[in-house]
């Protein structure tokens, strides 16, 4: 399955093209082909283990793939140190926030801007965003709560100016009311021109944002398509790897 | 659904344990045996010395490997044993044992310390555990250093040999060195085919899972922890007789340490082949550059180096996994087309070091 | 008084001990890595003192100010190549280089600049001591290396929580992967902990070629006491590690008060017991245990 034409915004500023990754020998990711524009949210869906981390992993650099190509910008960069690939304006937002434990939400927030471009999000303007921010800044991560954290994680990244922001699983660990506070955000990111790739457990929470959703399955494109052409059903299968007969409301 | 019904188990996929007939690897083992034996009366007396030399080294790094490169603990204190054992062997001596009789009670003096030793070691990992045999032996040379009854600092003298004449004395202890070597070969040969061997294999693969399956891990590396030290007592027993002379520096001499790891690296970890090639190109290196102080050791150092960043499995790995060449193999050769196209051996000790490679450098894949 | 006087020579001890260990503490903070050569790299930096300086015109008691600028350089040089690539395998094979490469220092060492002990020439001016009492000495030199290692972890300190790099090599120690989503280049970030671990055990080496004398072995107790130093401080603290130093060497002097020859033996005993009883170290944030 291909992805359709590109959007109106022009070229696509991340694109991924017949990726394959391997973790040993296991295949996680199988020939998946996908591509997100500047304010464009591209949700990546699946059940556990269907390789929705390790995609964004590999696009970010921490892993390399068997084959294909990722390309940011039309330039390919599989062959870039992750540094290098923050640094052109990739960010990617970890499973599990992955804070700094021995350093405060400040100095977490500092590491992320230490090589920033330039952009909207300073980290004035960040502690503008996340207004309980200040006041705790002097504070061990570890002492806030999940949300709270997850919110750190997010403004850690943002500080870079990226121009594609991954974020995987926001809302694993986290209740239902905090996560939608935590997504709350996403259009102010989302207005400044950037680029969203998002990987998100919970469903419906990511028909709510996505322009355009992907579902993973077993580590093949199983589904492609925006909130609006999908139905439940359809989405279901995909995600599960049943068979599927489209029921009357879905036919568009 | 009847017998019948069921598929067939694919009739084309073998496993077997040896790939070269067992009629050739025994034939060609005893014929070297029964040439070593009589090395003595074939060989002249400098010669003898060396071979003896190189089994007290096989047996010291055999012992390693096993510690290293099948369970994976880094020691750079064996030398501490090898002293223990020695000074154990001094002390029956004194007592008025003949010397190659206390062999075997040595080797049962370092056992028995090495179990309490465990204890404290096993709290710690990696480079900490190494540091901390290290500092183990330091403190059991310290100690033995102290007590004037061994000698102290100046050393002492073995007895218990002076009524045997050189030559005899000579054969006698290449015999010992040499049926030690053999009984520690032989015996960590039978010990990884056992299921000990099997459990390192899994904890090497996966702790958690080889925990969780009810495999005793840590008495498992406990027994290959006293097995080691017992080994290495015997190899301190048998250097004991061999330079009758017995003093702290020598018997806990850091060289040993150094000697052991380089061979084992360089021969090959996690064979039990490899620690041998590794004394062999020791002692060839050692003859050739006698009269050059410690080049040797610079150079043997410097090539375990190398081996260590570009071949980590030495050359008998490298011969085991690229010519699939196994002499006395410990894993299990599954072979049928249906396995990856090629026959490849299934199991074997320090899968992790094997299949360890070089990140590209090109990403930043942790490794 | 005796007492005292074990408590004041091991609290002087402690400054050595402490410059030894504050460069393996960081490395094994920040690479996990135990460097088996950090303690020849102090002999090597005397012996540099000792045979190079002087070429100089320098008098060897300066050396220190042309020593320890050209180890933070050798410490950034051998971590991008060298110890990056047994990194890149696995702390086992790291084991083995640093085991490996210590073996090769020590020996060539030995065969270029025979056994003997070289000390280094401090001149007349630190070599007096200060009377305290009739059974208390203070040297002069013992009293400047516990001020100077007492700076030099400060400054390490500041350095570490008020810089850019200071926060990315504290990061990197929590997480080095988070820290390379962020955009820090961790290969970078190593050899900047490396240097500053070559920097501080050179100038260690240097001042123990001051205090007594160094040998091609001596690597090997050099690093027993920096790993004491750091397991009974605590790893992942910097002042702990003068605690940890301090104690050391109050341990040692103590056992010296019996006999000489349970110097070394004693701070081993306290080391034992240390992971006998608190693993952790007195001060310590990160746990080797299994």
């Amino acid at each position: 399955m291909s992805d359709p034409a590109p959007t109106s915004t022009g070229s696509h500023r991340l694109a991924v093209a017949n990726l394959t990754i391997h973790h040993g020998q296991l295949r996680a990711v199988d020939d998946v082909s996908l591509s997100v524009g500047a304010s464009e949210v591209l949700a990546i869906i699946g059940a556990n283990g269907a390789g929705k981390s390790t995609l964004l992993r590999t696009i970010a650099g921490l892993h390399t793939p068997t084959s294909g190509s990722i390309t940011y910008e039309g330039e390919e960069i599989s062959g870039l140190r992750t540094f290098r690939r923050v640094r052109r304006g990739i960010s990617l937002v970890p499973e599990g926030r992955r804070l700094f434990p021995s350093l405060t939400l400040e100095e977490n927030i500092q590491v992320g801007a230490q090589k920033a471009a330039a952009g909207p999000f300073s980290i004035d303007a960040v502690y503008e965003l996340f207004a309980w921010m200040p006041g705790r800044r002097r504070q061990r991560v570890g002492q806030l709560s999940g949300g709270e954290q997850q919110a750190v994680a997010i403004a850690r990244a943002l500080v870079a100016n990226p121009t594609v922001l991954m974020i995987d699983e926001v809302s694993l660990g986290l209740a239902p009311i905090v996560i939608e506070r935590i997504y709350e955000f996403l259009p102010t990111i989302v207005a400044e021109g950037i680029a969203v790739l998002l990987v998100e457990q919970d469903v419906s929470q990511a028909l709510a944002v996505a322009t355009r959703v992907h579902c993973l399955l077993e580590g093949k494109t199983s589904l492609v398509g925006s909130p609006n052409e999908l139905g439940p059903g359809a989405i279901e299968s995909a995600y599960f790897g049943t068979t599927h007969s489209p029921s009357p409301e879905e036919s568009t | 659904m009847s017998v019948e019904d069921l598929t067939p188990v694919d009739q084309s996929i073998t496993v077997k344990r040896n790939q070269i007939p067992v009629a050739y690897t025994v034939g060609g083992a005893v014929a070297l045996a029964a040439f070593l034996t009589w090395a003595p009366w074939i060989l002249p007396a400098s010669d003898v010395t060396i071979l003896m030399n190189f089994f007290i080294l096989v047996i010291m790094a055999t012992m390693w490997n096993l510690l290293a490169g099948y369970a994976g603990m880094v020691s750079i204190g064996q030398q501490g044993f090898i002293g223990l054992g020695a000074y154990a062997t001094l002390y029956f001596a004194i007592k008025g044992m003949d010397p190659f009789v206390a062999i075997p009670l040595a080797v049962a003096v370092c056992a028995v310390i090495a179990f309490p030793v465990t204890f404290l070691l096993f709290r710690l990992r990696g480079g900490y555990f190494a540091v901390a045999t290290w500092v183990v032996a330091d403190s059991a040379m310290l100690i033995i250093g102290s007590i004037a009854f061994f000698g102290g600092g100046t050393g002492h003298y073995l007895p218990g040999l002076t009524n045997l004449s050189f030559k005899v004395l000579n054969h006698d202890t290449y015999l010992a060195a040499w049926f030690v070597a053999l009984v520690v070969v032989v015996a960590t040969y039978i010990l990884l085919r056992s299921r000990l061997g099997l459990v390192l294999s899994s904890v090497r693969d996966n702790e958690v899972a080889s925990r969780s399956s009810g495999a005793k891990v840590t008495s498992t590396r406990r027994t290959v922890f006293i097995v080691a030290a017992a080994g290495c007592g015997a190899a301190g027993a048998v250097l004991a007789i061999s330079q009758p002379f017995i003093q702290l520096g020598n018997e806990f001499n850091l060289q040993w340490a150094a000697e052991m790891l380089f061979a084992s690296m360089i021969g090959g970890l996690g064979t039990i082949e490899g620690p041998i090639l590794g004394c062999v190109i020791f002692f060839v290196l050692q003859q050739s550059l006698q009269n050059y102080g410690a080049w040797y050791l610079i150079i043997f150092g410097a090539l375990a180096v190398g081996v260590a960043i570009w071949q980590p499995r030495g050359i008998w790995g490298f011969v085991r996994d690229t010519l699939h060449f196994e002499l006395l193999p410990v894993g299990y050769r599954v072979s049928g087309p249906a396995v990856t196209g090629e026959t490849r051996s299934a199991t074997g000790p320090r899968q992790r070091l094997r299949r360890s490679r070089k990140t590209s450098g090109l990403t930043d894949e942790s490794p | 008084m005796i007492w005292l006087n074990v408590i004041v020579s091991g609290v002087l001890l402690g400054g050595f001990y402490a410059l030894f260990a504050c460069g393996l503490s960081l490395m094994f903070g920040v690479m996990k890595i135990i460097n088996l050569a950090h303690g020849d790299m102090a002999v090597v930096a005397g012996y540099t003192a000792v045979f190079l300086v002087p070429k100089f015109h320098l008098p060897e008691v300066w050396s220190f100010v042309v020593v320890v600028p050209i180890f933070a350089l050798l410490g950034y040089v051998v971590q991008r190549t060298l110890f990056q690539k047994s990194i890149d395998r696995d702390p086992f094979t790291t084991l083995l280089v640093t085991f490996g490469l210590s073996v090769v220092i020590e020996n060539l060492l030995l065969e270029i600049y025979t056994a003997n002990a070289q000390s280094i020439n401090i001149g007349s001016l630190i070599a007096k001591s200060w009377q305290v009492n009739n059974t208390i000495y203070v040297s002069y030199l013992s009293l400047t290396v516990l001020i100077v290692s007492v700076v030099v972890l400060a400054a390490l300190q500041l350095f570490l929580s008020k810089t850019s790099t200071g926060r990315q090599i504290r990061a990197v120690s929590d997480d080095r992967e988070a820290a390379q989503l962020c955009g820090t280049n961790y290969r970078h970030i190593f050899g900047i902990a490396s240097s500053l671990a070559f920097a501080t055990v050179a100038l260690a080496g240097i001042a123990f070629g001051m205090y007594t004398s160094l040998a091609p072995t001596s690597g090997g107790v050099n690093l027993l006491f920096a790993f004491e130093t750091v397991v009974i401080g605590g790893i992942g603290s910097l002042w702990g590690t003068l605690v940890g130093g301090i104690l050391l060497g109050i341990a040692q002097q103590f056992g010296a008060h019996f006999n000489e020859q349970y110097t070394v033996l004693a701070g081993n005993l306290l080391l034992l017991l240390v992971l006998a009883i608190r693993p952790q170290g007195l001060f310590g944030k990160q746990v080797v245990m299994s």
